[in-house]
């Protein structure tokens, strides 16, 4: 199977933001501007996740979801703040071609059901936000990492499938924004208990993380966000006008993750490609940036 | 036909999947779509899309409900060109095994089966099948894709799938192109007059699957200007 990645915005209001652990989110600019370079590039996916949505109750993604599925022709998942099965219709009617679900699907596990009936198994995602304990368990989290659930990730990644979602986004929040690399443990055992594809997010910090993954952690797509949202930056500058809502300190420094390396989709997918890991490519030029 | 009407495309709507992509690759193109479930409708269209996402069954007992069954293979008549997508493209075969066995539209000959749970390299297979795969060219001795949609399309090209379900026709003459998944080839578009069909989402498939509809596109605008 052809591996996929997928560039994930985190979004705040109508900002591009990004965090560590999903949290201390910092504003990188407009996520229109970050979507459409990415998609000319090659991105296979994008996700947009609404990361203050469960937070504050509220999904604010409608209009910026629209403004992309006008001029973005490939895969849109939709995550955050999605809580009932009118609230997946109404995304989905905005122009997702997916949603991912987590807190509300903890807290009520059959709405995967209901909702896999209703849209049809491949337009439902879980994410798992899974953080290791102390005795080497895995738990899962809900609302960014915040808040325990008790429920081993193994057990809930199994029942995920069996209430019919088309695919698991596994996040480790220990790993997300750190550049340190992928949990491959995490990832593997998820990959290798279900059936359904797995999308590893939280880590990616290298070329050589975003292989592991594939290689070793068995995913079948890869969720990229820091490593690409620099690379933008350092090429386009800052873009925008980010008065309304977040801290542009970070911005305005000019500084990065000392531990992410940056990267464009074709850097990626060339890289993969020549580490022998099949990928979407551009056959008209031989290079991989499709 | 006053002018305003050139280039229209009925997308079917019978509450199977996301219609949104599929109308804005349309307007992307220069088609006027109307997203509708009346047979009335479809019927004065100049061009017709069959969408769909999720279950053979539930998509033909809705299509039974809206009473849209005869309507479509009427347009198929027609000879207006009728395009099907993912599950639209296997709502046209004879029938599907998905949750028991269904009868399907009947117009192209074959049925719908699904992926083995084993690959053909003993090994678990992914179910659905979601991401690009390739599109190739069934025929080494000519080119099938000449004067089709396809006719821009480079042979080899990745193409957006999410299906769990593949179709098998009857006729290879059928068959437009083939795609391989662990390690089984099977049709991924079919050809017939009028009709056109893809396993995989040209409206998902980024600049390359603009082409497609795009070729379609020009084909229909053409028609209306002879």
């Amino acid at each position: 199977m052809n591996k996929r990645i997928i560039a994930r915005l985190d979004i705040k209001g109508p900002n591009l933001v990004k965090g560590i652990h999903l949290e201390g989110l910092r504003v990188l600019g407009k996520p229109e501007l970050f979507a459409r370079y990415y998609y000319e590039a090659g991105a296979d996916e994008m996700m947009y996740v609404d990361v203050v949505a469960s937070l504050y109750n509220r999904n604010s993604l409608h209009d910026i979801v629209t403004r992309t599925a006008k001029e973005i022709f490939i895969p849109l998942t939709v995550a955050g703040g999605i809580r009932t099965l009118d609230d997946i219709r109404d995304i989905l009617r905005a122009g997702a071609d997916k949603v991912s679900l987590n807190t509300t699907a903890i807290k009520r596990p059959e709405i995967i059901k209901e909702a896999s009936r209703k849209f049809g198994s491949s337009t439902i995602v879980v994410t798992i936000e899974a953080i290791k304990q102390p005795d080497g368990r895995y738990i899962s989290y809900t609302d960014n990492g915040r808040e325990y659930t008790g429920i081993e990730v193994l057990r809930w990644a199994t029942m995920v499938e069996a209430l019919g979602a088309g695919e698991i986004v596994i996040t480790s929040v220990d790993r997300e924004g750190t550049g340190l690399g992928f949990d491959l443990e995490l990832t593997k055992m998820v990959a290798e208990t279900v059936s359904i594809p797995v999308i590893a997010h939280g880590g990616a910090g290298s070329l050589e993380d975003i292989k592991s993954v594939i290689k070793t952690g068995k995913a079948d797509a890869v969720a990229v966000a820091s490593m690409l949202h620099y690379e933008f930056i350092s090429k386009k500058g800052i873009n925008g006008d980010y008065k309304k809502e977040g801290n542009i300190e970070f911005l305005k420094s000019g500084r990065s993750f000392s531990k992410i390396n940056m990267a464009t989709i074709p850097e990626i997918k060339q890289y993969l490609y020549n580490q022998n890991v099949s990928c979407r490519h551009n056959l008209r030029t031989g290079q991989s940036n499709a | 036909m006053p002018e305003m009407n050139l280039g229209s495309v009925a997308i079917v709507d019978y509450e199977a999947g996301n219609l949104f992509s599929v109308e804005h690759a349309c307007k992307a193109v220069g088609l006027k779509p109307v997203i509708t479930n009346k047979p009335e409708d479809i019927l004065k269209s100049d061009a017709l899309i069959l969408p769909g996402v999720g279950a053979f069954g539930d998509a033909m007992k809705s299509l039974h409900k809206l009473a849209l069954d005869q309507p479509l293979r009427k347009f198929a008549a027609s000879g207006k060109p009728f395009m099907g997508i993912c599950l639209g493209m296997q709502l046209l075969f004879s029938r599907s095994e998905e949750f028991g066995e269904h009868e399907g539209l009947n117009l192209i000959e074959g049925d719908v089966v699904k992926f083995p749970s084993v690959n053909e390299y003993g090994e678990k297979n992914k179910i659905p099948q979601i991401g690009w795969n390739q599109i190739n060219n069934p025929s080494e001795y000519r080119d099938k894709w000449h004067d089709t949609p396809l006719e821009q399309i480079t042979n080899g090209e990745f193409m957006y799938f999410v299906h769990s379900f593949y179709a098998k026709p009857q006729n290879s003459e059928n068959i437009l192109t083939l795609t391989e998944y662990g390690g089984l080839e099977y049709c991924s578009a079919i050809i017939k007059k009028n009709i056109f069909a893809t396993q995989f989402h040209p409206e998902k498939s980024a600049s390359e699957g603009i082409k497609i509809y795009r070729y379609w596109a020009n084909n229909i605008i053409g028609n209306r200007e002879k």
